[in-house]
């Protein structure tokens, strides 16, 4: 059996030599331009990580008629996912707070991540050149008020399930949409729990024990099931 | 788009033959398939709604399993996310935990060392022969033949006690660390792999010859559910899905990942019917590609370490990054939005059988019932894997 040995030096992650990752990365260059002159002014920004991937975003408006453009011109046919991103920060942490102490200050800033962003969600999709396979995440504002979008249903049908999915998760409105019924909860849940301030209540009714190990051991002590509630 | 036309055409077709047995027209009905059946790999609901023996409207009700992983996941770190991303498609557990490591490891600028991606692959094809070998199995109790399981059964049997035997855990293995693995493997795996590998094409010969080459097997399963080329890159099918519409294109080739297929010779099986026949014969294709893919890697795993130096409490830089591999189901990928804390800010989990069973209403409508267990088992899907 071979030694086990600790040590090891971190190394980029293109040192291995047969996935040299290029610092310029023609083909992806040459593929922006290329959807750039085929969206026209329909793209606000865009984001471009060598040999990695590409971030594009879109007007709201010209949203469906951008990728039906990415499908049939730059032939981007292949329906990867669709979902949605809450830029927010969530209010209550990593549900790490301890209850006894006054919730701490958090910084609330929104930043949008690759391609930028104006909207506290944004919608994102990505697609795929079955051909090439080269991937192009898209991205597209949504109103904070109405977070409203086009449908893309008519130009991929597998978004039907992904639509319905971001519209329970983050209560996106996809205009167009026929059938906007939830996927996974129950028919008169209220609320879009994916949200960054919809709390996740398994760590508001009980405390993380991670942080500070407020469940009694069994057996170890007797009392102790005055103020944690559920000691049963 | 042609997948419309082709869709309509296909609607056009199913109801010419309706009208052709119009003096047997009866009452419709609602079957309901589900959530607790066989074929449903855990608790799918299928609503159908028939005309006769034909289904004309059918529907797959999930939810009875949904866990809300993403949402866990913004409250975990990222070492502790591995947990939960076992527990999707929970028979090739070892898989799932790869794309979101690899996502975590691209956002930090890390990379395993040599042994460890060595490990990591044949693990990774390890998950795929018990996930697609039970597949196998099953794929026979679903059409009336009972024999194919138990042979699965007792062979799958052999791997899950190599994934234990070097991962501690049957289902769950929980393994792979950002930075490598959690372990070397133990002493004499090698040789023991070798020689339940061979067991296992062995097992694959005896699938083809029961089921596959079964006349029964073969009128169940050929010319039903068709998907064309086209429905299915809509839809966004992957793995065999994809591959048996004559799509060629498997991202354990296409793309480069810091992992070891590119070290194996072997083949990616394609399949032009679209048909369930043909869904199964890559499944059982690939499985015999992949235990070549372990028996060759396993020759040339260097020595070494395996894990690089990682700091003890990991934090991720900000940024975002997609990563998505050839599972055993599909193509699965999380796409992680990391805001240099310690856990994720976002992680999206794009699993295959989502997107897989997502074409079902469009499949199944115009087939006969019997048809509705051979088109599911053959998209193959694990309801972990859809409702996350």
């Amino acid at each position: 059996m071979l030694p086990k040995s600790q040590s090891a030096e971190v190394r980029p992650l293109s040192s291995n030599s047969e996935i040299t990752t290029p610092v310029v990365d023609t083909a992806r260059e040459e593929l922006l331009v290329a959807i750039k002159s085929s969206l026209g002014d329909a793209v606000v920004d865009s984001h471009l990580k060598p040999g990695d991937d590409i971030w594009i975003r879109v007007r709201n408006d010209a949203w469906q008629t951008s990728i039906k453009k990415l499908r049939d011109i730059n032939s981007f046919d292949y329906f990867c996912f669709l979902s949605a991103i809450d830029w927010m920060p969530s209010p209550y942490g990593r549900g790490e707070d301890d209850p006894t102490e006054p919730a701490p200050q958090r910084d609330m800033t929104i930043r949008s991540g690759y391609a930028g962003g104006e909207t506290r969600m944004q919608v994102l999709v990505r697609i795929v050149n079955s051909k090439t396979h080269i991937g192009l995440n898209v991205k597209a504002d949504v109103a904070d008020a109405t977070p409203t979008i086009d449908s893309l249903i008519t130009v991929f049908a597998g978004a039907n399930w992904h639509e319905r999915e971001a519209h329970e998760m983050f209560g996106i409105e996809f205009a167009g949409h026929p059938d906007l019924r939830k996927m996974y909860l129950p028919v008169d849940f209220e609320g879009h729990p994916m949200r960054k301030d919809f709390p996740l209540l398994a760590r508001m009714v009980k405390p993380w024990p991670g942080i500070v190990d407020v469940e009694p051991l069994p057996g170890g002590d007797d009392s102790g099931d005055s103020s944690d509630g559920d000691a049963s | 788009m042609l997948g419309d036309r082709q869709q309509l055409s296909y609607i056009a077709a199913q109801a010419a033959d309706a009208r052709l047995n119009l003096e047997l027209e009866t009452e419709g009905m609602t079957l309901n398939i589900g959530p607790q059946h066989p074929a449903t790999h855990g608790t799918l609901r299928i609503i159908a709604r028939l005309d006769g023996e034909q289904v004309v409207w059918a529907e797959p009700a999930c939810g009875y399993m949904h866990r809300g992983y993403e949402k866990l996941a913004e409250v975990r770190t990222f070492p502790q996310v591995t947990t939960l991303v076992n527990r999707i498609d929970w028979l090739g557990s070892f898989a799932n935990e790869v794309p979101f490591i690899l996502a975590a490891e691209k956002l930090m600028g890390v990379e395993a060392p040599t042994r460890a991606q060595y490990i990591r692959t044949i693990l990774f094809e390890l998950s795929r022969i018990a996930n697609v070998s039970l597949f196998l199995g099953d794929l026979g109790v679903q059409l009336g033949a009972i024999t194919p399981v138990f042979l699965a059964f007792r062979d799958r049997e052999y791997v899950l006690n190599l994934i234990e035997s070097a991962t501690g855990g049957r289902f769950h293995p929980n393994f792979d660390r950002i930075g490598g693995l959690k372990d070397d493997l133990p002493a004499g795996w090698i040789d023991e792999t070798r020689a339940v590998m061979k067991k296992l094409r062995n097992f694959c010969d005896q699938i083809e010859d029961l089921l596959f080459g079964n006349e029964i097997f073969q009128s169940r399963t050929r010319g039903i559910g068709v998907i064309p080329r086209d429905v299915a890159l809509q839809y966004g099918l992957s793995g065999a899905n994809l591959r048996a519409s004559g799509v060629d294109w498997d991202l354990r080739r296409d793309q480069s990942l810091p992992m070891m297929w590119n070290k194996a010779d072997w083949k990616v099986w394609t399949h032009p019917d679209g048909d369930s026949f043909a869904r199964c014969w890559i499944r059982l294709q690939e499985t015999r590609e992949s235990t070549k893919i372990v028996d060759q890697l396993l020759g040339s795993i260097p020595a070494g370490p395996v894990m690089a130096k990682v700091p003890k409490i990991i934090k991720v830089p900000e940024g975002e990054a997609w990563v998505s591999t050839e599972n055993p189901l599909g193509e699965m990928g999380y796409y992680v939005v990391s805001r240099g804390d310690l856990g994720p800010f976002r992680v999206k989990i794009r699993s295959a059988s989502f997107n897989n069973i997502s074409i079902t209403p469009w499949l199944l409508r115009g087939v006969y019932v019997p048809d509705i267990v051979t088109i599911l088992a053959s998209l193959y899907f694990i309801l972990g894997d859809i409702d996350r």
